[in-house]
């Protein structure tokens, strides 16, 4: 790892069919930092937290996430990176304990770390046994941020985590994610929720037409 | 870095498959139904006790082919219904993995298919199954779902996902299947000794399903991951 | 990095416009020749087959085309699989095994009718399960396939990554299915051999027309693969730079002072 950084972008493009969604992407995201993205819808943002998912390939720049070549070990950055994107990725036939253990069986946590990411979501005990087809939206959204903390991700991407929660599920977020840099964790989270994400960020960056407007402090 | 075994990953996905669908019926409910009905209608159509009895064996394979389709489309329905599937890939989740797991979920589902395909033979065609046949007739219907279970994974997998790609799936399935239909239909018609066949004849196209199977399978293992890929 | 500029003098098109170069100019025209011999040979200076009269002559295309069609599936497979085996593949691979199967399904269509006719003309049926014709529709469908796959869109790695996987499974296939036809139709020993190539008395100036058949329609496909997989080359050229003018547009949207 050259710089030391969790996130090294230069110069990077990233297109959906003719569309370039990211048009020369550079910056850079240091350990520990709450970095929030903002911007008008169409910016490049999803892209972005995508990209640095390994989900998207890059059409042409460079780019390290956790020291590894975006180009080339899209694949390993996978394992150490916890995404939450627009949907949920639950199996609405399955309750929640089943929809979270399925999580955690793949990482291999134990069942005792699945029910701890249940009761600090909210949704423990005989919550957890209702069939995810039968919640609501911001029950639905809580699970899947259950699902991401078993993961123990070292690099946190989450696209508009707040939406749908209540105003206790969003503090309980903010929570976690606090928790999480101070373990160690890394956090960029893209979010049009203002007032509460200026709080929780230790940087803010402007997106816009596919590139960073400012880095500001 | 978290193990990832293929098998154990497999067996994590193959389980949540047939959890799901041991929680909402849909194959045993709805698919399994519809495969007989196809069944009484090949009847219909063929209106011919003597040829339908001769061509049992075939008419058991086909109707498992028309349920495969839907069966598949149901399988990676489940992932791409709130981006499951998409999640998985981000999470790093080993893709021989998925393959594995998905596909010996489909062949749990499939066997279950193909016993009720075959109990309706027996009864609407009057085809019999001695003792001695029996053992050929599962190890073709093993072989053959696995070689099927395989199949359909791979082209499954290419088709899940955007919005219109469902369409593809028969177009490349079939010619896929063509040497299982074949097979299949040749040692199970052997099995019932219809079409002037004997049991022993029918091994041979078990080692064609057996060979379809094991092509299928390294094939899937390896071609998994970029047909899933963005 | 991935825009393949691949264009080397060897087969750089020449300024006056227009895709041709010496060599594939020099097959095209060997192909004109051969075909006109074929087709003069074919027509008027063979004789007609003691069986089945003029319509052997239908031979001259079938047999080539069906061989062509085999010669565009080994060349998409091994492209298919070059593409998958080496470290730093060059697009021109994947270019090479598209272009390939276009032209392909074209001479397989045609083995397919005229295989049809010549059934229809000697043994009354449009349609005959020899292996051989067998094998060939399913190619043909597997290649409408392949062709429906390299449609759906993506960068140029994605589609080439993806349609070498389905080319490479379809080479796995292809032989299980040609494997299997066989042994199905050698179960129906009273149905002989129903291929009206199979009782032809061939006399030397047959034989050669055959050979030169089969020659004529080889120049024809290289010819149409060379430039076709230049067709795609320009294609993926001129959305390079539909690119490009894309992201200086989207550059300027923003209106600001990049960081």
């Amino acid at each position: 790892m050259k710089t030391g950084n969790i996130v090294e972008m230069h110069d990077a493009v990233v297109v959906y069919g003719d569309f370039p969604a990211l048009a020369g992407m550079t910056f850079s995201v240091r350990k520990g930092e709450i970095l929030l993205l903002q911007g008008p819808n169409g910016a490049g943002k999803s892209t972005l937290l995508r990209t640095c998912a390994g989900l998207t390939p890059i059409f042409r720049g460079t780019a390290e996430v956790l020291g590894h070549d975006l180009r080339t070990e899209r694949d390993l950055v996978r394992h150490r990176v916890g995404f939450l994107g627009h949907s949920n990725g639950l199996f609405s036939d399955l309750t929640i304990r089943e929809n979270v253990m399925f999580w955690s069986r793949l990482v291999d946590a134990g069942d005792d770390e699945t029910e701890a990411a249940l009761e600090r979501m909210g949704i423990g005990g005989r919550l957890a046994d209702l069939r995810v087809g039968e919640l609501s939206a911001g029950q639905k959204r809580r699970c899947s941020l259950a699902n991401l903390v078993v993961r123990r991700a070292e690099l946190w991407l989450l696209d508009e985590p707040h939406a749908g929660l209540d105003g206790g599920g969003r503090d309980e977020l903010d929570a976690i994610l606090r928790q999480a840099v101070a373990s160690g964790a890394t956090v960029i989270l893209a979010s049009h929720e203002l007032e509460r994400t200026r709080q929780l960020a230790t940087r803010v960056v402007q997106v816009s037409g596919g590139q960073i407007l400012d880095a500001s402090l | 870095m978290k193990s990832q075994s293929t098998l154990r990953i497999a067996r994590v996905v193959a389980g949540k498959d047939l959890q799901i669908e041991f929680r909402s019926h849909v194959v045993i409910n709805r698919i399994v139904p519809f495969a007989a009905l196809v069944m009484v209608m090949f009847a219909f159509a063929l209106d011919d006790d003597l040829l339908l009895a001769r061509v049992a064996g075939g008419l058991v394979w086909l109707a498992t082919l028309f349920s495969l389709f839907i069966i598949v489309q149901r399988s990676f329905a489940i992932e791409t219904a709130d981006g499951a599937l998409d999640a998985l890939r981000v999470a790093g989740v080993n893709p021989a993995g998925i393959f594995l797991g998905k596909a010996l979920a489909l062949v749990v589902q499939l066997f279950l298919l193909e016993i009720t395909l075959i109990g309706a033979a027996i009864v609407l065609y009057r085809v019999h199954v001695e003792p001695s046949s029996a053992v050929l007739l599962v190890t073709c219907m093993f072989c053959a779902t696995l070689g099927l279970a395989f199949v359909g994974t791979i082209f499954g997998g290419l088709a899940a996902g955007m919005r219109g790609r469902e369409t593809l799936l028969p177009l490349l399935m079939l010619p896929a299947i063509a040497p299982v239909l074949i097979g299949a239909t040749k040692a199970t018609e052997a099995a019932f000794n219809t079409s002037g066949m004997v049991t022993s004849e029918g091994w041979p196209w078990v080692g064609l399903l057996a060979v379809f199977a094991a092509v299928f399978g390294v094939g899937g293992l390896s071609a998994f991951s970029s047909l899933i890929e963005e | 990095m991935y825009g393949d500029n691949d264009m080397n003098h060897d087969s750089t098109p020449d300024a006056v416009g227009g895709v041709a170069t010496t060599t594939s100019r020099t097959i095209g025209v060997l192909a004109i020749v051969a075909m006109t011999w074929v087709l003069v040979s074919g027509l008027f200076l063979t004789p007609a087959d003691i069986n089945q009269g003029d319509a052997v002559r239908i031979m001259y295309v079938h047999v080539p085309t069906a061989w062509i069609a085999y010669l565009a599936f080994i060349v998409t497979g091994a492209a298919s699989l070059a593409w998958l085996l080496k470290k730093s593949p060059s697009l021109a691979f994947d270019r090479v095994a598209g272009a390939s199967a276009e032209v392909g399904v074209l001479f397989m269509a045609m083995t397919l009718i005229s295989g049809s006719l010549w059934g229809r003309l000697t043994w009354g049926t449009f349609w005959v399960w020899d292996p051989r014709l067998t094998t060939t529709a399913f190619l043909f469908v597997t290649y409408i396939g392949y062709l429906a796959v390299r449609g759906l869109g993506g960068s140029p790695q994605q589609r080439a990554q993806r349609s070498a996987v389905i080319a490479s499974l379809a080479v796995l296939e292809i032989p299980l299915v040609h494997f299997s036809v066989v042994l199905w139709r050698s179960l129906h020993q009273s149905a002989s051999v129903l291929r009206p190539d199979g009782d032809v008395k061939m006399d030397g100036l047959m034989l050669f027309t055959l050979f030169s058949g089969v020659l004529a329609f080889t120049f024809t496909f290289l010819w149409l693969v060379i430039h076709r997989q230049r067709m795609l080359l320009m294609r993926d050229v001129v959305g390079e730079k539909g690119l490009e003018a894309a992201i200086r547009e989207r550059r300027r949207d923003h209106g600001g002072v990049v960081a």
